[in-house]
């Protein structure tokens, strides 16, 4: 670690800002709430339309996610290796995912008839 | 300045060693916990993909009010038990203790909303494993649910469920800490068992962040 990060380390996040984060945090909640009643297939068409509404929430939720990881948990003020740490999660988690859905989304049989 | 030394382990050169040591430590464990919770959003997924019809409807039963309360309730406790951590960087243990007993008041009250959508859901019959025919067949209508309706109460069920139990763990931990701060345990050279706490704290936030939208909100629009 090197003499910025730890500087920075020592100060960390004041009590505003704390605050400040906590209201970002409430006015996302609302926004996304709003962002679901509003159902943008009229205007794009079912696909994108849904596309676009599922975008927006995981959108939200995910700068939500971030300010609290960067913030709250002091991610900001910490090492690189922990922010490396960090976005490996999302890297494995991404991964777990979507090559899962390489799978389903490619399968042509019948497979979910096997569920009632 | 005793009980300070005596929180240094003999096998770290310093406080510095100590603490990054145990804060990567701390996140290798919640990087574990992202691949758990990871499992059944992987699930979730999948069916919602191949269900998306049945997903939407069966959201729509749930209380979008009830759970948008119960998000800025967890934001409420993720902000005190950052202030919680802020007390005890600053060496105030007061502070710890009344941070972390608001902490303990906000968790308390997302159980007990998520007790009430729970019964709300029991009355309803839409337990898997338990209420077939309300999961096979609409009560009212007594037109059959769509194929995957079961499905994604038994994800809700898992998922808000594995949540929940994530919160009864933390709750007694807060607890401890609490009256730890209260003792003088804690000074603002060493206060990583609070820090810690708050990792983990914060990340069960982080869940609910997501638990919310992909449960809650998917049938809000009204797709049918």
């Amino acid at each position: 670690m090197d003499a910025t990060t730890h500087h920075e380390e020592h100060h960390g996040p004041t009590v505003k800002m704390y605050f400040a984060i906590f209201a970002a945090l409430s006015v996302l909640t609302v926004a996304t709430v709003l962002a679901a009643k509003f159902d943008f297939a009229p205007m794009l068409g079912v696909g994108l339309g849904a596309f676009v509404n599922n975008a927006v929430a995981l959108g939200i939720a995910c700068t939500k996610a971030s300010l609290v990881i960067l913030f709250f948990m002091h991610v900001k003020y910490e090492s690189k290796l922990v922010g490396l740490a960090v976005v490996a999660s999302v890297i494995w988690l991404a991964f777990l995912v979507l090559i899962t859905m390489t799978d389903y989304l490619t399968r042509t049989s019948d497979w979910h008839l096997f569920v009632r | 300045m005793s009980s300070l030394a005596s929180s240094l382990q003999h096998h770290f050169t310093d406080f510095k060693q100590q603490k990054e040591s145990v804060v990567l430590g701390m996140w290798s464990f919640l990087i574990q916990e992202v691949m758990f919770f990871g499992g059944l959003f992987a699930t979730y997924t999948v069916f919602r993909s191949q269900y998306s019809h049945a997903f939407a409807e069966a959201s729509g039963l749930l209380n979008v009010n009830l759970g948008g309360v119960n998000t800025i309730v967890l934001i409420c406790s993720s902000l005190t038990m950052a202030m919680a951590v802020h007390a005890a960087s600053k060496g105030k243990n007061g502070g710890i203790a009344f941070w972390l007993v608001l902490t303990i008041l906000f968790g308390s009250i997302f159980l007990g909303v998520k007790v009430v959508e729970y019964k709300e859901k029991w009355d309803h019959g839409l337990i898997p494993g338990i209420h077939d025919e309300g999961l096979r067949f609409d009560h009212e209508t007594h037109q059959p649910r769509p194929t995957g309706f079961w499905l994604y109460f038994a994800l809700y069920f898992a998922m808000t469920g594995l949540h929940a139990i994530h919160m009864i763990i933390g709750i007694p931990i807060l607890a401890t800490l609490a009256i730890n701060g209260l003792r003088g345990k804690y000074g603002p050279e060493y206060y990583t068992p609070v820090e810690m706490t708050g990792l983990y704290w914060h990340f069960v936030d982080i869940v609910w962040i997501f638990l919310f939208p992909l449960l809650y909100l998917i049938g809000a629009h009204g797709a049918h």
